[in-house]
């Protein structure tokens, strides 16, 4: 691995070399380097591009990491990647894509990610999104995320996009089941021309299902965002969806949160705020020996944190 | 050293001018202690605000061991080392008490250094360093966390606007002692904005401002036999009562 691919793993899967446990290490479309574990096994796929990772019932502890990183302009890199999480397993898996694009070419990766999270399972789950480089290509994400809940089961996940995406267009959709819990943190940063959309469908099948949405985000320069996250009740359940948005200088954000009950036992509650940042908290950075530029930093990064 | 002189800060009220502050000098020696006190709307706060520079005073000189502050910005005062304790702390969603603390020291602060001042604003150290500064914590629990900023600095100013406000009585009590201790040992000069006996009586001085002016300063023992029909049964200064100039 060169300097530039160690430090996409680190900005994306904060990686400093191989990591423990299970791992898959995609490079510019193609695997640079697999370990499974006597609990965690990843295979290729056969029938299209992409991986399986299979985590038996009652693994805990233990983690994947699969990151995946493009250096080369003009890649263009579909995945789907099937997660299986057997029942009572608890485990973390970090996933995450980072492109240095150097080039005039587009570089682009979309991961199709299915999560199949058995009964009881607990999963912990952090996708980071990040680009760099001076070319004039664009960097492109385009994650999809399917997420099937069995009873009882716990899913957080956190979808971070860090800097330097040019457009991503995000889908993810989740079915809950009988008493699921599903925290689903979105945090994401635009700037200069760039374009962010993102599509949350949550659907509580199950009763007493839970959902928690909560999305921040910052706009800055000329950038574009449009958040629409939907909480359906299908059953008896629980749902909050907030949004929570940062705009700066000449941005422009929508955050359009929908709620549905479909049954009357459903209770289902959203809000949504999108705001400059409060003079109030520049002055008090500034009392503190910080410039304005500084103390924005400061506002914007611990918003996103 | 803090020397104000002729300090007038005016604004327009509807086409007629208006002084907040209106040709105010004073100077605040190393090492003391100095409680501003006057009624609601006589300029304290305004006063505090030009001493930090979040407001340009219209006329008038502001020095800090002699050198001319007046057209410095709120930052440069700040690196000279002047601080300030908002009557009403911005909230920040995000971050985190441990990670403001550390801002205002200037560096990481261990998690024991963190604590030692939690502790002494009266708040159970533990249970705050991770909480972030937001809506969720409530104005008496935000307003200490705002003394603890100026607590984490090492100041040659620092100046506290109202700290009693929204904290309860008892607890109060219990602040005033760590304050007393700790500002005297930290800070070289603290001014405090205060409509409190209490907070009054640790005072070197007492400066009393009403409708913009000085009405009355000096020393405690002299201003305070001055002031002491003037509070209520909450020993708290009466604040549109008689300091009416």
């Amino acid at each position: 691995m060169n300097q530039i691919e160690q430090n996409l793993l680190a900005s994306i899967a904060d990686l400093h070399g191989v990591p423990k446990g299970a791992y898959n290490i995609r490079r510019n479309g193609e695997g640079a380097g697999r370990q499974s574990t006597d609990n965690i096994i990843i295979t290729t796929k056969t029938d299209k591009p992409g991986i399986d990772i299979e985590i038996k019932p009652f693994t805990v502890n233990e983690s994947v990491h699969i990151p995946v990183i493009l250096t080369e302009s003009g890649v263009e890199d579909l995945v789907y990647n099937d997660f299986y999480v057997g029942e009572g397993a608890d485990v973390l898996i970090v996933a995450g894509c980072g492109i240095h694009n150097d080039g005039s070419g587009k570089s682009e990766h979309d991961g199709i990610h299915n999560f199949h999270i058995g009964k009881n399972a607990k999963l912990r789950y952090v996708e980071k999104h990040y680009g760099e480089g001076e070319g004039s290509g664009s960097r492109v994400l385009n994650p999809t995320t399917i997420v099937e809940m069995e009873e009882g089961s716990f899913c957080q996940m956190e979808l971070v996009q860090i800097k330097g995406v040019d457009s991503t267009k995000r889908d993810t959709t989740a079915h809950l089941g009988k008493d699921a819990k599903l925290v689903l943190e979105e945090r994401l940063m635009t700037h200069g021309a760039q374009n962010a959309e993102s599509n949350v469908d949550i659907y509580l099948d199950g009763e007493d299902s839970v959902v928690q949405i909560i999305s921040r985000s910052v706009a800055k320069d000329v950038s574009n965002q449009v958040f629409h996250p939907r909480a359906i009740g299908n059953n008896r359940c629980r749902a909050h969806v907030q949004c929570d948005s940062i705009i700066m200088d000449s941005a422009k954000i929508s955050a359009i949160p929908e709620i549905t009950a479909n049954h009357a036992d459903a209770q289902i509650v959203h809000e949504a705020a999108i705001g400059r940042i409060n003079n109030d908290q520049l002055i008090k950075l500034q009392t503190l020996g910080m410039n304005e530029t500084e103390a924005e930093e400061v506002i914007v990064q611990g918003f996103l944190k | 050293m803090l020397e104000l002189k002729n300090i007038s800060f005016r604004v327009d009220d509807n086409g007629s001018p208006l002084d907040i502050i209106d040709n105010i000098s004073f100077t605040i020696e190393d090492g003391k202690f100095v409680v501003i006190t006057g009624p609601n709307g006589g300029g304290k706060s305004t006063l505090a605000r030009l001493i930090m520079g979040i407001e340009k005073p219209t006329a008038g000189q502001i020095l800090l061991d002699g050198k001319d502050i007046t057209h410095l910005d709120i930052t440069q005062r700040a690196k000279l080392g002047v601080g300030y304790a908002f009557q009403q702390p911005a909230r920040f969603k995000g971050l985190t008490v441990r990670r403001l603390l550390s801002l205002a020291h200037g560096s990481d602060l261990p998690e024991g250094t963190c604590c030692d001042y939690l502790t002494n604003v009266g708040l159970c150290s533990k249970d705050y360093l991770d909480r972030e500064v937001d809506s969720s914590l409530s104005g008496g629990e935000v307003k200490r966390i705002e003394i603890a900023t100026l607590m984490a600095r090492k100041l040659r100013l620092a100046i506290f606007d109202e700290p009693e406000a929204g904290i309860d009585l008892w607890s109060f009590t219990m602040l005033v002692n760590s304050f007393k201790s700790m500002s005297k040992n930290i800070h070289d000069s603290v001014i405090i904005i205060s409509h409190q006996e209490k907070i009054m009586q640790m005072a070197d001085e007492i400066i009393v401002i009403a409708n913009g002016k000085i009405r009355t300063r000096g020393a405690k023992d002299a201003i305070m036999p001055e002031l002491l029909g003037e509070f209520d049964e909450s020993c708290e200064l009466k604040k549109d009562g008689g300091l009416t100039a």
